[in-house]
């Protein structure tokens, strides 16, 4: 395919006016927030010199009354949030009770739609595989890379191999991982990495997307291939973060590298594994790029991120969708909670 | 943080950066100048005048070359009207236009190839009734069959525009002399070539039915090419309204019909595998193995002209070309399947109504027609300027008067279940579910 710059002219166009503008806004606050507090001090300078000039007692700085100034730097924030968050939350929930073009209250109907539909109960069983899956092995896998490169040759060269899916999008690897489980006809040229292996192994092609509950692991392995460096990084930091001189102690203790690892290492990471394995299980329950793009949802491999955007903008199901989207706000909320109450402890210790 | 050293000097940057900003932006404007005006060629377009310098913008799910096309269809009534026509195409378009819509963004007039969605719209109050003008206009050109489909509690709510043949079998005309097989007419003839070839060795038929999240939809086609062939006009259309049940016996007696062709082993799937590689092989490509003789037959509307790679000629003596998909019995009529496209308003400044008498005029079709592919049932379209042999087929078949025409069904049924459980239904029935599971599925997503 040929990209030609001229035709493109009307984006490269608003890309630049998005730049500009970025610059001049940031800029602008930047400025703002350099220029204002500059002046105070500089005023105030002024007035101690002009004060032991002339011998005068120091002028007392007037107080400042915390209240407004919190209230000024808070407001931009409170009102985005409020606009941004806070009004769309209460909206869905009001809709989540009515009807699909959202016109009558309906009760309770889209929720027991959502416990009682096949296809739905699907859905959320898939959505609890994935919750369940995800987190552990991807910490699993990134704490074994982590504890294995170690101090190792290369470590950083080992490091970046894995944590460079990272800068891939979520749509951009299921892309990839498509070609990989890719199928063609028995006797045909295969396309599919996964595929030839199994061609040139005597075997016989599959679909690989096509049966439940396979193609759902097979999805899940996308999510790991992608999180496994995030878990891996975060891990290895806190596994170099450990101080020297237990590790020294235990090693004069004569542990094993398999004692060490039970009783020194883990015991130590244990805040960030907790950190990692709860922030996977929120980005796991909001998936919805890799489904969408591998399969649509098709196949019995759809999750409640994917369900609840065919019910409210493909199928005109506003109240199902918005169902969906409380409960997925009702199964995220625990877990933030715990996340912040998990920080502020580490905080505080 | 102090960030630069001198406040003031950022300051004048940021001012000067805000500044060319507003510049560029003004520059930008369109600056066309509708000079032509008073030609003699302008002359056509006098009864769209009065609205020189005002602005119409349109959303579709058309891109690329199409997109191109339709810019360059309505140059001429640009130039002479002075009406800026801005056309935006965009790949989710039936998802976003809602989005649009509740968000206050509205396009002013959209192309929407789905009656049930146009439905939504209206019973939503987002839509604007015709004009009187585009009403005289469509009723002039376009048959009362074609206008029901956007008329909802009797107003008119826009005319169709393009349209498509969806009861077609392609088939390689090369092929079909060197083997010595014919056309058949007859459904039954149908399966005695498909058993005919099948017993040769090649598969006879292939298929696909994947399509990003649209994926389902070519099998919902068969199912209503075969409710047309094996019910009545009238049941097919109580069957799009929920008239009979979805799970009705009439119904599965067609899923069952076309699972003759789908669902068997020794038909399916040219060059792709078995009956489930149906679900995975990509509608675009679904019949390309026909070029490579790894199968006969692929049955896909008018538009799959379009898929066949560079180089292949479609004609009547070609690479490739279609025959109509035969009607079980004959002697019933010729039942044709297709779609369509709406231009419906959700704005009714006079400037717009313009356009949208203008879209459905057969001065536009004549000029769309031209540039090529593009089939419309507008009466009004001149066989001539239909230079692809295909689209001249879906002309005939279109203004034919025998021809018992019907719109694709799904596209009827509300996007719950048209775009939604039917697509995910037939996903389910090729991958192995049986034709009851599958129908009772459906049936129970119908929206109450």
């Amino acid at each position: 395919m040929e990209f030609d710059f001229a035709a493109e002219q009307p984006k490269l166009l608003m890309l630049m006016y998005g730049l500009i503008a970025f610059v001049a806004v940031v800029g602008g606050l930047l400025v703002l927030l350099d220029a204002v507090p500059a002046w105070f001090a500089r005023r105030r300078e002024a007035q101690l010199l002009a004060a032991s000039a002339s011998g005068a007692p120091v002028p007392r700085r007037p107080k400042p009354r915390e209240g407004m100034f919190a209230f000024f730097f808070l407001l931009p924030a409170v009102l985005l949030l409020l606009v941004g968050l806070v009004v769309p939350a209460v909206r869905t929930v009001l809709l989540s009770f009515m009807d699909g073009s959202s016109v009558d209250w309906v009760g309770f109907r889209n929720y027991t739609w959502m416990f009682s539909e096949d296809s739905i109960v699907r859905v959320l069983t898939n959505t609890l595989v994935w919750v369940l899956l995800v987190p552990l092995v991807a910490t699993a896998f990134g704490l074994l890379y982590a504890v294995m490169v170690d101090r190792a040759r290369f470590e950083s060269v080992a490091k970046s191999l894995i944590f460079m899916p990272m800068a891939i999008s979520f749509v951009g690897a299921a892309i990839i991982w498509k070609f990989v489980y890719a199928y063609r006809g028995d006797g045909e040229e295969q396309i599919g990495l996964l595929n030839q292996i199994v061609v040139s192994l005597g075997g016989e092609p599959r679909q690989w997307l096509l049966d439940p509950p396979l193609n759902t692991l097979l999805l899940i392995v996308i999510m790991v291939w992608i999180q496994a460096g995030f878990a891996m990084v975060v891990l290895s930091a806190a596994i170099k973060a450990i101080p020297a001189d237990i590790v020294e102690a235990a090693r004069l203790d004569g542990v094993s590298p398999w004692q060490m690892f039970w009783q020194i290492t883990l015991p130590s990471i244990r805040p960030a594994l907790v950190v990692v394995v709860v922030t996977l299980s929120i980005a796991t329950l909001k998936v919805f790029d890799i489904v969408r793009t591998a399969t649509n949802g098709n196949y019995d491999t759809s999750v409640i991120a994917n369900e609840m955007y065919n019910q409210a903008f493909r199928y005109g199901q506003n109240g199902q969708g918005s169902a969906l989207a409380v409960f997925l706000f009702v199964l995220v909320v625990p877990l933030v909670i715990y996340q912040i109450r998990n920080l502020r402890k580490q905080r505080e210790g | 943080m102090a960030v630069f050293a001198r406040p003031r000097q950022a300051l004048a940057i940021a001012g000067v950066l805000g500044l060319a900003l507003s510049v560029t932006a003004c520059g930008t404007g369109n600056d066309k100048k509708s000079d032509k005006a008073g030609s003699a060629e302008c002359a056509a377009y006098d009864k769209y005048k009065g609205h020189d310098g005002k602005k119409v913008t349109i959303y579709s799910s058309i891109r690329d070359i199409e997109a191109d096309r339709l810019d360059q269809s309505w140059k001429a009534f640009e130039d002479c009207t002075g009406i800026n026509i801005d056309h935006e195409g965009s790949a989710e378009f039936e998802a976003q236009l809602g989005v649009r819509v509740d968000g206050g963004n509205a396009p002013d007039l959209a192309f929407i190839p789905q009656p049930g969605l146009l439905k939504r719209f209206v019973d939503a109050g987002k839509l604007k009734p015709v004009g009187a003008d585009t009403k005289a206009m469509a009723e002039q050109n376009y048959s009362a069959d074609w206008l029901k489909y956007s008329t909802v509690n009797g107003q008119l709510y826009g005319a169709p525009l393009s349209s498509n043949v969806k009861s077609f079998v392609w088939y390689s005309p090369k092929t079909f002399k060197e083997k010595g097989w014919t056309v058949p007419t007859t459904w039954d003839e149908l399966i005695a070539l498909s058993d005919k070839i099948a017993a040769s060795g090649t598969k006879p038929w292939c298929a696909g039915i994947e399509s990003g999240d649209a994926t389902g939809w070519p099998a919902t086609d068969w199912i209503e090419d075969l409710m047309l062939r094996t019910q009545t006009p009238e049941v097919y259309d109580q069957w799009t309204t929920h008239g009979i049940a979805f799970n009705d016996p009439k119904v599965a007696e067609a899923l069952d019909k076309a699972g003759q062709i789908l669902k068997n082993e020794k038909y399916v799937n040219g060059g792709f595998g078995g009956v489930k590689s149906i679900a995975t092989t990509a509608f675009g490509e679904a019949g390309l193995p026909i070029t490579t003789g790894k199968c006969a037959l692929h049955r896909q509307a008018s538009f799959y002209a379009n898929q066949w790679p560079k180089g292949t000629t479609v004609a009547e003596d070609g690479d490739v070309f279609a025959f109509y998909f035969p009607a079980v019995d004959p002697a019933k009529g010729k039942p044709v399947l297709g779609g369509g496209e709406f231009v419906a308003a959700f704005a009714d400044r006079p400037e717009i109504q313009a356009v949208q008498t203008y879209l459905a005029s057969g001065e536009y079709a004549n000029s769309r027609a031209k540039i090529g592919d593009w089939v419309s049932a507008n009466n009004k379209l001149d066989l001539a300027n239909v230079p692809n042999p295909v689209d001249k087929l879906s002309v005939q078949i279109l203004q034919d008067q025998k021809t018992v025409f019907r719109f694709d069904g799904s596209d009827l049924m509300p996007a719950a279940v048209g775009a939604g459980t039917f697509w995910k239904g037939m996903v389910d029935w090729i991958n192995g579910k049986d034709t009851a599971t599958v129908l009772q599925g459906i049936e129970s997503s119908w929206p109450k």
